[in-house]
């Protein structure tokens, strides 16, 4: 892959102000291609995932899920379970001390389903015996009686159906009124877009373990993106006060969204207080595609109104989540789909209305990209659609239409940060093409690969252009914070060393190479030492999720640098009793300006220094009635360019290549980001041809890796990647956030490719082998 | 009340402590049949496998009986590779191989690639190219590609692709996979490897 950079814009100096003289130091610095320091750990299998844990006299923890996706539970006897020799504890709903719900924003969701059951896959009872099989036993030998009720499976008839919840069926209603409603363009176009229930995939199972504790607290080890959120829940229902339930962060095998939310946390911490055993819980991959949220399903109609000349004049948009049994975080996904709704486009005039609801379908939560990537498959189709109605080049109608800095958003919100959409446009197009497919090349590089294959002469190439648009953290007001602690030290040889305490979860992203490179860049250090994130130990740094952790624990991990220093500086004026700005620091040297007295940092760090500091971004603002207001932080703009070749009697598709110009403020660790654009690809890719949780009537029917297909070597195109680099304002080092972007407009570009090679108007995604190839060519 | 320590079994860091083999299921009635002993010759040492339910796939016997959690766990049907392990010097999915059939068998797992050395280059270049990102793939990946790159040091990039087509990462796109497979085959040619 080309990893080329650019940079847009006026380029202002990093905020990581001189360190000193430059010393030979070698503490990797912002900007470096650092490697992960814990690479070599997951490379040579030493590296501790939370399944990988173990603990002497453990036992093993077990759910049991209803097979119905909605239910009456009439009585659940739980006796031949317990029966079972090597059991040790069946709960069911009465067994939870606290409170019996969970939920990220509300509590809506049972901890175990008490008399009605509201999907296939819901919680009924959990098990704890000495070995897996005797749990698996133990669960199949637990007698349900379910009166199996309609399940109400159709988010387009929830509102008008019975709530099948006390809170009822509508979730949200986001209306959007910007500008005057009756506007109208001398061009129109409409269209109804559908996008099908993606899984994150993450590789590392749903596992974890508890360990009960002497104060009648308990200790949990698991795989999380918020270990202070999960404690909060599991503390209501345990009805411990916090301080007694102690989370830590076990190794986590990906994340993307799909570990926002409580999956075992509360039924292992419930088994091992009731046997006063540690338990250990491992979800099978069936079972993990139950036991976590997923990316909502979306329909979604379209008008857009255009001058002839093709500026964007009104769009109108109506987008339906279907959120499943439970709310998550959808209030927050619906926002981020009705904000972004237009795409990053200037649009004066908006109707949009965005709803998600209440199903007895699997809930829907987090998953990257979060919202944006379902409208992004509409407002894309959309603007291809305008550019054929006018007769003009699609990308050159984007660019036309591209946001700038001084721009307001459809919410009213003037765009002040950096806004290089048409920096992001012209990277991804200048892009060299790939070579016309070889007709005597091998045959695994043809539609369908080893297996069914397409005739060299069958296939015909397109190819497709989307921009994307998505915020970074989290916006409406709420109080977006991180929380890091430093301790500066003497090392045994005098050498400093910096201990990181933050909670920030490392699922993969890379903040753990980038807190390395922060120290070193604010304070030359080269030993930094990251301490296990726990809840015990330090405040929280929200969620690793909204592409955030770089700004927010990335800020607070550069205020606590900041303090360091500050506390260095202050203990050598107090030692050569001068004013603090005499006082000049280098890595691991302070000098005294006027008398040129020196002292090493070693001196000085009796006791050791250590400083914690909270970053809070700026405030954001609610959404009023007609969703106006600055309820965002600072937005990622993505320009991608995919590359296909369809066999079109066989309906199948090779996606050649994807370029990409990413806006991502300033990269921090080009090599990282460089992967995060990859994998945000691959999943983009993945849900425009392959990734779908097939339901019938709200039944999962691939719960498995060999019926829900993700992208392998074979899938995944060439990619050819642009960092546009023009630095945020008011952003730690100015650098946006880069893991949302490539999983939103990637998809859209592929579904654009294909329709340029079929000629088909293909409005749903994954787009399957018979949408192509049984199509009806007269549209 | 003092605050719980940390159990010491419980990794507080990155690396897993050494663990403790021949981990046994406590004894007493079992609503499952119990394998008869068996042997293991896993990274060159015989290990013995006692107690355990005559299920148990070669992938638990190792990750939860012999302390070697190296391969992985993530479908445990066969289809994402992270549990690759050589047997008997062929790649499987130690999750589609019963324990106690591979009873006589050599298990060499990603353990025992790092201890002789034979993957280092492998491992160096999957971190230093940025092919690590959550790392649940890696170790299956640094099996699969150490056993390619044996049998087939001069695979072109799509048969490293088809070759690795078994394995999936859900992180990485595979692009700095890939680099990585890339880098290690120029390493060796210029180091005078075969090919």
């Amino acid at each position: 892959m080309a990893r080329d950079n650019v940079v847009a814009g006026a380029t202002s100096a990093p905020p990581g102000e001189a360190t000193g003289t430059a010393t030979a130091t070698v503490a990797p610095r912002v900007g470096d291609d650092a490697p992960r320091p814990d690479g070599i750990p997951k490379a040579t299998g030493r590296f501790a995932f939370s399944s990988d844990l173990w603990i002497d006299g453990m036992l093993w923890g077990r759910t049991l899920r209803s097979p119905h996706p909605a239910a009456r539970v009439r009585s659940i006897d739980v006796a031949p379970a317990l029966a079972l020799p090597g059991v040790w504890a069946v709960l069911t709903a009465a067994d939870v001390p606290g409170r019996p719900t969970f939920g990220l924003e509300v509590p809506d969701q049972p901890v175990l389903a008490g008399d009605v059951v509201r999907y296939h896959g819901e919680p009924v009872a959990a098990v704890a015996a000495d070995h897996p099989e005797t749990a698996r036993a133990a669960a199949e030998a637990v007698i349900v009686d379910y009166e199996p009720l309609t399940p109400l499976v159709d988010p387009a008839a929830a509102l008008g159906s019975p709530p099948i919840h006390p809170d009822g069926n509508l979730f949200r209603h986001l209306p959007i009124r910007h500008g005057d409603p009756g506007a109208t363009g001398t061009v129109v176009v409409e269209g109804e877009y559908e996008v099908g229930m993606q899984d994150q995939a993450f590789l590392g199972p749903e596992s974890g373990l508890a360990v009960p504790a002497d104060d009648g607290g308990v200790d949990l080890y698991v795989a999380t993106q918020w270990l202070h959120v999960d404690r909060d829940q599991v503390a209501a229902s345990l009805g411990l006060p916090v301080e007694r339930v102690r989370l830590h962060l076990a190794g986590v095998g990906g994340a993307f969204g799909g570990r926002e939310d409580v999956s075992l946390q509360i039924h292992l911490c419930l088994l091992a207080l009731r046997t006063g055993r540690p338990v250990k819980m491992v979800y099978s991959r069936d079972e993990s595609f139950f036991g976590h949220v997923h990316r909502h399903p979306a329909r979604m109609w379209y008008r857009h109104h255009a001058t002839a000349e093709g500026d964007l004049v009104k769009i109108e948009a109506r987008i339906l989540l279907d959120g499943g049994a439970y709310l998550s975080s959808s209030n927050a996904v619906i926002s981020n789909a009705a904000c972004f709704a237009p795409g990053p486009y200037r649009v004066p005039n908006a109707v949009i209305d965005g709803y998600v609801v209440r199903t007895n379908n699997p809930p829907c939560g987090a998953m990257r990209g979060f919202g944006s990537v379902q409208v992004c498959y509409g407002h894309e189709a959309q603007m291809d659609k305008l550019a054929a109605a006018i007769g003009v080049d699609p990308v050159a109608l984007r660019a036309r239409n591209a946001l700038h800095r001084g721009d307001r958003l459809v919410t009213g919100q003037v765009l002040t940060g950096a806004v290089p959409v048409r920096e992001v446009i012209r990277a991804a197009a200048a892009r060299p093409l790939p070579a016309p497919a070889d007709p005597d090349g091998p045959v695994i590089a043809r539609p369908g690969g080893a297996g069914l294959t397409a005739d060299p002469e069958d296939i015909t190439r397109g190819v497709g252009f989307a921009l994307s648009i998505k915020n970074v953290a989290y916006s409406e007001g709420y109080d977006d914070y991180a929380t890091a602690r430093l301790r500066l030290e003497a090392g045994a040889g005098g050498e400093p060393v910096a201990t990181v305490v933050v909670a920030t979860a490392e699922v993969g992203q890379g903040f753990v190479t980038l807190a390395g490179q922060i120290v070193g860049e604010e304070l030359g250090v080269e030993r930094v030492v990251l301490a296990p994130a726990g809840t015990a130990e330090v405040g929280s740094a929200g969620s690793s999720s909204a592409s955030r952790q770089t700004w927010v624990s990335g800020g607070a991990l550069q205020l606590a640098c900041a303090a360091v220093r500050a506390e260095l500086v202050s203990r050598a004026a107090s030692k050569w009793a001068c004013p603090t700005d005499a006082v000049e620091v280098s890595p691991g040297a302070l000098r005294r300006s006027d008398t040129l007295e020196r002292a090493g940092w070693a001196e000085l760090l009796h006791p050791p220094i250590e400083v914690e500091e909270v970053y809070h971004h700026r405030p954001t603002r609610a959404l009023d009635a007609d969703g106006q207001g600055d309820a965002h932080l600072a937005m990622m703009f993505a320009a991608h360019r995919a590359v296909v070749d369809v066999d079109r009697g066989l309906g199948l598709v090779r996606v050649v290549q994807v370029a990409t110009g990413q806006d991502v403020g300033r990269a921090l660790n080009p090599l990282q980001v460089t992967g995060q654009i990859e994998g945000g690809i691959a999943q983009g890719v993945g849900l425009a041809v392959m990734e779908e949780i097939v339901l019938d009537t709200g039944r999962v029917r691939n719960p498995s890796f060999t019926d829900y297909l993700i992208p392998t070597t074979l899938d995944m195109p060439v990619v050819d990647a642009v960092l546009v680099q023009e630095p945020e304002p008011g952003a730690p080092y100015g650098a946006k956030g880069v893991g949302e972007p490539p999983a939103i407009s990637s998809g859209p570009a592929v579904l654009a490719a294909i329709r340029d090679a079929t000629g088909l108007p293909l409005s749903r995604v994954p787009v399957r082998p018979a949408d192509i190839a049984l199509a009806d060519p007269s549209g | 009340m003092p605050v719980e320590q940390r159990p010491p079994d419980v990794p507080a860091g990155w690396d897993l402590p050494p663990a403790p083999g021949g981990r046994e299921t406590p004894g007493g009635d079992r609503p499952w049949p119990t394998a008869e002993a068996y042997e293991l010759v896993v990274n060159g040492e015989t290990r013995e496998v006692t107690g355990g339910w005559v299920g148990e796939s070669l992938l638990f016997v190792l990750r939860e009986r012999l302390g070697l959690p190296g391969a992985k766990n993530a479908c445990e049907q066969g289809e994402c590779g992270s549990c690759s392990v050589l047997l008997d010097g062929v790649v499987v999915c130690a999750c589609c191989v019963l324990g106690a059939d591979a009873a006589g068998a050599e298990v060499t797992t990603v353990e025992g690639l790092t201890s002789s050395g034979a993957a280092a280059d492998v491992q160096a270049a999957l971190v230093g190219a940025g092919g690590v990102q959550c790392g649940f793939c890696t170790p299956g990946f640094v099996v699969a590609i150490t056993d390619l790159l044996a049998r087939s040091p001069d695979a072109t990039e799509l048969e490293v692709r088809e070759a690795l087509s078994g394995n999936l990462c859900r992180c990485t796109g595979y692009g700095r996979i890939l680099e990585a497979v890339s880098e290690v085959q120029a390493e060796r040619r210029m180091a005078g490897g075969p090919g």
